[in-house]
């Protein structure tokens, strides 16, 4: 008989070793999908985890949208894992970082043509704005009206892509883009260029903006007292109350730093990799950085390294499309495949496995 | 003594790190009430599960009625006639009593015929129990009558009672050994844990001592005196409190008609709560759980906000403040649950210091914590309270429930408050323990702080306070000084009798 037996204490080995665990375990399983399908399985995995960054021919182009892809990824996930943390699930990052790239956006072009150095920061802070308002319509309902936040939240990313496909190809269309839907192209105006910082690397503004967030975020979770307290939120919210952290504060501060992040993330990605607000510009970073989140156990460390290995599987699952003409929703599958590997091994980090009999009977 | 019920014949159980039993033997007599004494940790728990079939012996045999017992289930030893009464209740407050003793039988017969055996039973044995209430609306003591019914609709040849009176007040003790002695009478033999040892010389008739796992003597408890057997269980002599002269001081705390709606469906209401305390003293605020307790301390802490002018700390109105305000002004508090409310479970011990030394102690500058200095907090709160843990890294949830509240308790006192407002102070926690946290409560008030010691534990209230009020379904009776108090009228004050005539007593 296999029993499950609490630990005292959660166990720091396991903790680090169950994402590594779960990247294993979703290559065994992802690889056999592939075979099914047709594919060489160890050239799929190969193709997924090795090609886009020493292929001889595509890493060129694939090893600079590592980090195109990771930043909004890590961006968005390391504001959602303070909330998680605290045990406010925000599901509706999507939203926020449409809304961030709607308002953002939007800023920007009611100043074109401009090339004031002003316009790209202004346009910044329109995009955590927009984020963070967003994000302040979950918060208010909770703490006014006991709303639940999941449900609210995930709801409002269906509302923001309908704002977004209203602007469009309404208010932010591009007046001389022949009637297309779309807004002006960022690429062509230099004052609102979210351009890379290093030419041929892929590392632009938001991608330093992630990496500032994990910063931040460490210092914040590890010394600081405010994330003492969104910790100790999560762990015991009575305890949180008798140490006089208020719940209200809390769902506010944690919701509106990550709808700020999420909405930083789409203005990032707006002006940046995608160039326009167009109906699908948004590429469910949103969703994909939940999985990112949970995957770096929530620590910003492992959120930053989980966000390169989200953004990996991203492109090279793109390319065994191309190369290996795997359908695109068996990626898809395969992402999923990681988040549920990584919640199954969890289990280890709390409870140790005994095998055999309960003693003597 | 009469024929042997059960024989337990060197049971051992051992857990990781921990031998929990060791080779332990004894006998229940049939129709004899056995008291099984020991501090916490010393195996008492261990050893009941093993006879209750939640846990199986390492080594060891157990023989009922001369043959062979070795239940691997609770149902297997219920149905060889054990029943267990749990210090904690495992009841459903939304549903009535035959609700819920149906959900703990095998195989229950219709509601109505449920209904009149529950009437039966409790007629019988003294219980006065209406099976239709909803068990939301009863007292701890009628709770326990719901526990205690359950076990006797089985018919049970052994009763188990888990510290059964630490919920009661006196007159309830008195119906429940009423209860007991005419189960006895029966041929009903009752294994009875507890740590109250008056109730366990006026009542059992045998009495097994365990120490860290190992039986140190079978007596007779009517033949031994209170302290013999306290020295048995801790196997040393312990100091008990020292008296302090009572120089009292200013008014340090005062609560004045502080009223507040119960916090949820059973929650309790605080109606017009008034009390003063002063420098250097200790009030003693008793009471059956459940009627104000937990609302009383939240008013206190800050954690539910009061009336303006309800709550004042040295003159200051502090009732609109929340718990970092009134903490900064030295109004401390250590609620009755550890786990979850006065600590995080998963979290350090260092951790939890900073959970309400924070500011205090200094741990935190310009938002900062100061991880060295929190972790230097709280080893000497593990040093100066002998909590025994690996150290200070660990989950609060890996202690023992007796060395998480000498934490607890440790943390608010190192903090040198003005005025302290403590639940349950030694709840769960062994002699020798509750006899520290107490001299560390009253050094503590000879050191001119204002003290109040809400408990449910009498003798500890007696023994400690200067004065003594009791709460009654949200009310604070009158406060007198313990030196005037008698059993009875303490016995009346917690029935709700506030001037103390002859009340009618709801039994």
């Amino acid at each position: 008989m296999i029993r499950l037996e609490k630990r005292p204490t959660p166990s720091r080995l396991w903790t680090a070793v169950t994402p590594v665990f779960a990247v294993l375990a979703t290559m065994l399983v992802g690889g056999a999908l592939f075979g099914f399908l047709g594919a060489d399985p160890f050239e799929a995995i190969r193709t997924i985890f090795w090609d886009p960054l020493f292929h001889p021919q595509f890493a060129a182009y694939s090893r600079p949208q590592l980090l195109v892809k990771a930043g909004p990824l890590i961006l968005i996930a390391i504001g959602l894992s303070i909330g998680f943390r605290a045990g406010i699930w925000n599901i509706g990052a999507e939203g926020q970082y449409i809304m961030g790239a709607v308002v953002g956006a939007a800023a920007g072009l009611a100043l074109y043509p401009s090339d004031s150095v002003l316009v790209f920061p202004l346009m910044i802070l329109a995009g955590a704005l927009g984020g963070w308002a967003w994000a302040m319509i979950p918060a208010v309902l909770k703490t006014r009206f006991g709303t639940n936040e999941i449900l609210v939240s995930l709801m409002l990313v269906y509302v923001a892509q309908t704002i977004l496909a209203s602007v469009s190809s309404g208010l932010l269309r591009n007046p001389e883009g022949m009637g297309f839907p779309g807004s002006r192209n960022f690429k062509q105006w230099d004052a609102a260029h979210n351009a890379e910082i290093i030419a041929g690397t892929g590392m632009h503004w938001g991608v330093a903006a992630a990496l500032i967030a994990v910063i931040a975020a460490y210092v914040l979770m590890a010394r600081h007292i405010q994330g003492f307290n969104i910790r100790l939120t999560g762990e015991a919210p009575r305890a949180a109350r008798f140490a006089g952290v208020s719940p209200t504060r809390i769902v506010v501060l944690c919701l509106g730093i990550s709808g700020a992040l999420a909405g930083l993330a789409g203005l990032f990605e707006v002006t940046g990799p995608a160039g326009q607000i167009t109906i699908d510009f948004n590429s469910n970073y949103g969703f994909t950085a939940i999985i990112v989140a949970f995957l770096g156990r929530l620590h910003p460390i492992g959120i930053l390294l989980a966000g390169l290995l989200m953004a990996l599987t991203y492109i090279g699952g793109e390319l065994a499309q191309l190369m290996l003409g795997v359908p695109g929703a068996s990626i898809q599958l395969f992402q999923g495949m990681l988040l549920f590997f990584l919640l199954a091994t969890d289990v280890f980090t709390n409870y140790r496995v005994r095998i055999g009999a309960k003693g003597v009977a | 003594m009469a024929e042997t019920l059960l024989s337990i014949r060197g049971l051992t159980k051992a857990y990781p790190g921990v031998v929990a039993n060791d080779d332990v033997s004894f006998d229940i007599g049939r129709g004899e009430i056995h008291a099984l004494l020991g501090e916490n940790g010393a195996g008492k728990s261990t050893l009941v599960k093993m006879i209750y079939g939640l846990v199986q012996p390492d080594r060891g045999s157990m023989t009922m009625n001369g043959s062979g017992f070795a239940p691997a289930r609770p149902s297997e030893a219920r149905r060889a006639g054990v029943a267990m009464v749990f210090q904690h209740f495992s009841l459903f407050d939304a549903l009535d009593v035959a609700e819920n003793v149906a959900l703990g039988m095998e195989t229950p017969p219709p509601m109505r015929d449920l209904a009149r055996q529950i009437r039966e039973v409790s007629e019988t044995y003294g219980l006065p129990l209406d099976p239709g209430r909803t068990v939301g609306t009863l007292s701890a003591g009628e709770r326990q009558r719901v526990e205690i019914i359950r076990c006797l609709l089985q018919d049970p040849r052994l009763l188990i009672m888990d510290e059964p009176t630490s919920v009661l007040t006196p007159q309830e003790v008195g119906i429940l050994f009423e209860t007991l002695r005419k189960l006895k009478g029966e041929g009903v033999s009752i294994l009875y844990i507890s740590h109250k040892l008056e109730e366990i010389r006026a009542l059992c008739d045998t009495a097994t001592i365990l120490r860290l796992g190992k039986k140190v003597a079978t007596c007779t408890p009517a033949e031994t005196t209170a302290r013999q057997l306290a020295e048995m269980m801790v196997g040393s002599s312990f100091a008990a409190p020292s008296a302090r002269d009572h120089a009292k001081g200013a008014v340090m705390l005062k609560v004045d008609g502080l009223s507040l709606p119960a916090p949820g469906a059973f929650g309790t209401p605080l109606r017009g709560i008034g009390f003063e305390v002063r420098a250097g003293e200790v009030l003693g605020i008793g009471g059956v759980a459940g009627n104000g307790q937990d609302e009383l301390l939240a008013a206190l802490s800050g954690e539910r906000l009061s009336p303006a002018s309800s709550v004042l700390l040295m003159g200051a109105d502090v009732s609109r403040q929340g718990p970092v305000a009134r903490r900064a002004s030295g109004l401390l508090a250590a609620p009755e649950e550890r786990l979850g409310h006065a600590a995080a479970p998963n979290m350090s011990l260092i951790e939890n210091g900073v959970l309400t030394a924070a500011r205090r102690r200094g741990l935190v500058s310009g938002g900062m914590i100061s991880w060295g200095r929190a972790r230097d907090f709280a080893e000497e709160v593990i040093k100066a309270f002998d909590v025994r843990t690996p150290g200070p890294h660990v989950a609060a949830r890996a202690l023992s429930g007796g060395n998480l509240q000498k934490f607890v308790v440790g943390r608010e006192i190192l903090q040198k408050p003005q005025v302290l407002v403590i639940n349950q102070p030694t709840w769960g926690v062994d002699a020798a323990a509750a006899a520290a946290i107490r001299q560390a409560l009253l050094d503590l008030a000879g050191e001119g702080a204002a003290i109040v010691v809400i408990s449910q534990d009498l003798d500890e209230l007696m023994e400690i306070s200067d004065r003594f009020g009791a709460l009654n379904e949200g009310r604070l009776s009158a406060i007198r000084p313990v030196a005037d108090l008698d059993i009875e009228q303490i016995g009346l004050m917690m029935g709700g009798a506030h001037d103390m005539e002859v009340a009618h007593v709801d039994a």
